[in-house]
């Protein structure tokens, strides 16, 4: 072996030249992501997988007959629906391959986009964050490897899921063939895509993970608004949204390919961008150079909740703008729900009025809006859990803060932001949709629904709070809690569970709201027991070792 | 002497790793004690149950006449803790993680705060993420540093300083003990150690493998000697505490236990010594016999057990 080292060999100098590529190592980067991530992609590919597949064994049990999934048709096929799902289509011969678009496509867009975004950040921002991109960089390792292969297995996450759809849905419901399967598969991977380039461009942007994320899940709010509000009024705006463009595939009905095509231009669009970035910038630096802060920590930096609402200040902010912004879109389609049942004699004598539409439709939008506040409450709970982990919490519990006050203050940053959220998302809502309707008694019956959600969200805080303090390292099973709440809520309308299964979704009680009447009994035992599980994890909490694994 | 830190048979278990195995520690107040062992010996371990960080499985632990672990706000008021591995929020700048871990303690002395970040040539305006390992650790040594308090606790506090910096530290934990206040000071650096330390303990797997003061210890240490003499030295192996000899003709190299030096002397001065060199007995000769003898056997029988 010394021989080969004590001069030059013919060739070594090549293989340093061929070697300089700014994707060398992308092969070994791949199988790192892969063996980092050997739990996390199974779930994610089997959850989302199994949430279509098993959904389509309910559709000839729900509605066997064709008078029955026209029924369906009917209720689907009005402004309050389409912006919640989707473009109505097929309505005049409701099939199940009709009906898989119209209920499914959307929601499953949104979960791959949402996965997509997350795991892009995951492995480049957040790996940059912590510098430890700048240990692989040091060696043998190509400047534009690191996202390549994160962006190899994402998309690839995101074509297997399309793949196994394609395969599992016709052998599941015999009524979908295999080439409308097919291109069902590839919109959803359309729409993955997009996200996967999304999250790529996002971490170029700014030196932090969280904020990359949280661009990330903006853009996807961002497109499912577009499609939403151009579904309903203007179709320009759905053509603007990469799940627009999914939906526009008419798929089991008009099988179009060809909109899939603006998906894969836009992804390698965003890629190129990335990637130019990237050979642009420094390693863990962002677009957005730091600035210098304040030398002194201002007077509210000076206690533990002080600290904690500086930690969340900006995540707050974040959704408190998405929920507002939610709430102004979803609002101001009132109008348009009012004249369609206006202008729908058929509808008006089914209805009575069109004020029952729009409380069906409210309650769904205010329920989201819920879903959603209950989402940042369970970030905000995490994020002791990971000032524990990081050992930032260690020096702060060596002063003379107990471990109740610690923990209680970012609770309350939890439960107090989240009923911040739900006050911005309900006034936004309630002052465009009274405005819409001219009707000022919605405004407060608006407002009134989203504080009515407060306990189930509450709820949903306390088993995050519980875990925390007696079973850390299980704490992110409380998203199940919250992923329940959106299977019931989001999809029991057209899946209508037994009744028991909707009972226990905390999210239930207040859902009849507008319109509907409150379940009081629901909402007191939740508070009482989000009480007991405050008191539990925060009991829990002071009991344990403080851990930073 | 009052003990502000009294630690007896402490046991403290993750799963099947025992990282504390029965550790007694005394710290008197006043001193300057220095907690030595190498990486993952439990001297972080100790430093989190005396915080009240983690709870002992068995043993007694007393802090400042109080228990860590019931007391732990009340006695937090009374000490500053500097962990070895400072990790700050990313987007809180320096300034502001001082201002704030003071607060939490009960306030900062102003003046103090001022003298230190120049000393210490720290600037507070820089955001969390931006500094340097050694940049953090300063940050985590003022907001320490700039309150009054009793006790220090300082997790290998120098490893990422620049020895300008090793010296402003020095200094300031001189100052501390010239004002009778108690530090406990982790570290694997011995030099820093016996600059600063009055009294030492030595951690290892667990347990307190020796303690006492710094002139105590080097009774336990060799110290090498190498000579020239008139007439070749014969007779050396004979007496006690004689290691390592080394004889080539008229030069003779050994290392003898200290305590046996004053024999190895006379017997040398026989031959008539024309030459000699002594290397004073330093803690890490000490620690290396601790650690080094031992962990090369442990490793011999690990690699045994890797390669069958």
């Amino acid at each position: 072996m010394s021989v080969a080292t004590a001069g030059p060999r013919p060739g070594h100098h090549a293989a340093a030249r061929s070697g300089g590529s700014t994707l060398t190592g992308t092969g070994t980067m791949i199988r790192f992501v892969l063996r980092r991530d050997r739990v996390r992609l199974p779930i994610w590919i089997g959850a989302i997988v199994l949430s279509v597949v098993g959904s389509l064994p309910a559709f000839p049990e729900t509605y066997p007959t064709a008078a029955d999934r026209q029924a369906r048709a009917a209720l689907l096929d009005n402004p309050a629906t389409v912006a919640l799902t989707g473009p109505a289509y097929g309505t005049d011969d409701y099939t199940f391959g009709a009906m898989t678009a119209n209920e499914l496509l959307g929601f499953v867009a949104i979960a791959v986009a949402l996965m997509s975004v997350l795991l892009m950040v995951r492995h480049t921002r957040a790996e940059e964050e912590t510098g430890r991109t700048e240990l692989l960089r040091a060696g043998v390792l190509g400047r534009h490897a690191p996202t390549t292969a994160a962006f190899v297995v994402v998309a690839g996450a995101n074509l297997l899921i399309g793949l196994l759809l394609a395969v599992l849905m016709p052998a599941t419901l015999a009524e979908l063939s295999a080439s409308s399967s097919l291109l069902f598969g590839a919109a959803v991977a359309s729409v993955g895509l997009v996200f996967t380039g999304v999250g790529a461009l996002a971490a170029q942007v700014t030196e932090h993970a969280r904020a990359a994320t949280g661009i990330g899940a903006a853009a996807v709010g961002v497109a499912f608004a577009l499609r939403a509000i151009g579904d309903v009024g203007n179709a320009a705006l759905s053509w603007m949204s990469p799940i627009g463009w999914a939906q526009r595939t008419r798929v089991y009905v008009d099988d179009r390919w060809w909109p899939l095509l603006l998906a894969v231009g836009l992804t390698v669009v965003l890629v190129a961008l990335a990637f130019a970035t990237t050979s642009r910038r420094d390693v863990g630096a962002g677009l957005v150079p730091p600035r210098p802060g304040s030398p002194r920590g201002r007077a509210g930096l000076s206690t533990p909740f002080g600290l904690a609402l500086r930690l969340q200040r900006g995540g707050l902010i974040g959704w408190g703008v998405g929920l507002v912004v939610f709430g102004l879109a979803y609002g101001s389609l009132a109008s348009s729900i009012e004249e369609f049942v206006s202008d729908n004699s058929t509808l008006q004598d089914m209805l009575g009025d069109s004020g029952t539409l729009i409380d069906g439709f409210m309650a769904i939008v205010v329920l989201m809006m819920a879903l959603l506040a209950a989402a940042y409450g369970l970030t905000a709970v995490l994020r002791l859990r990971s000032e524990e982990t990081s050992g930032r919490g260690e020096p702060v519990l060596a002063t003379a803060v107990s471990r109740v006050r610690f923990a209680g203050s970012h609770l309350a940053v939890a439960v107090g932001g989240s009923l911040l959220l739900m006050l911005a998302g309900g006034l936004s809502l309630a002052l465009t949709a009274s405005l819409a309707l001219d009707d000022a008694s919605v405004f407060g019956t608006l407002l009134g629904a989203a504080v009515a959600h407060l306990p189930g969200i509450w709820l949903v805080i306390a088993v995050a709070v519980a875990l925390v303090g007696l079973a850390p390292q299980l704490v992110h099973l409380s998203w199940v809690v919250l992923t329940y709440g959106v299977v019931v809520g989001v999809l029991g309308g057209f899946f209508q569970f037994p009744g028991w299964v909707t009972k226990i979704s905390p999210f239930q009680a207040a859902s009849p709201l507008p319109g509907g009447d409150l379940g009081t009994v629901a909402v007191v035992i939740m508070v009482v027991l989000a009480v007991a599980l405050f008191g539990i994890g925060l009991l829990g909490f002071r009991r344990r070792d403080m851990t930073t694994t | 002497m009052t003990t502000a830190i009294d630690v007896a048979g402490v046991v403290k278990t993750f799963g099947p790793v025992r990282a504390l195995d029965g550790l007694d520690l005394k710290v008197s107040t006043g001193e300057v004690h220095g907690f030595l062992g190498p990486n993952g010996a439990g001297k972080s371990t100790t430093i989190r149950v005396l915080l009240g960080l983690l709870r002992a499985d068995s043993g007694t632990a007393r802090l400042l006449g109080g228990d860590p672990w019931n007391d732990a706000v009340a006695l937090h008021r009374r000490l500053a803790y500097v962990p070895g591995d400072v990790n700050l929020w990313p987007n809180l700048t320096g300034g502001e993680a001082i201002d704030l871990l003071g607060r939490l303690r009960g306030g900062l002395d102003e003046k103090r705060r001022q003298e230190l970040l120049e000393r210490f040539d720290l600037d507070p305006a820089k955001k969390g993420r931006t500094y340097s390992k050694g940049n953090r650790q300063k940050v985590a040594l003022v907001a320490a540093l700039a309150s009054d308090v009793e006790l220090l606790i300082l997790d290998e506090p120098t490893s990422g300083l620049d020895p300008l910096m090793e010296a402003v530290f020095n200094e300031v934990i001189d100052e501390w003990k010239d004002d009778g206040k108690t530090v406990l000071l982790s570290s694997h650096i011995l030099t820093e150690v016996e600059k600063l330390c009055d009294r030492v303990s030595i951690i290892r797997a667990g347990t307190i493998v020796e303690a006492g003061t710094l002139s105590e210890l080097r009774h336990l240490t060799r110290t090498a000697i190498a000579a020239e003499t008139e007439q070749p030295a014969t007779g050396l192996e004979r007496l006690p505490g004689i290691h390592d000899l080394d004889a080539e003709g008229r030069r003779v190299r050994f290392s003898v236990d200290t305590a046996q030096l004053d024999g190895a002397m006379k017997h040398l001065t026989q031959f008539g010594i024309q030459t000699l060199t002594s290397q004073p007995p330093t803690l890490e000769e000490l620690f290396m016999r601790h650690y080094g003898d031992e962990l090369a056997a442990e490793e011999a029988v690990a690699e045994a057990g890797a390669s069958s």
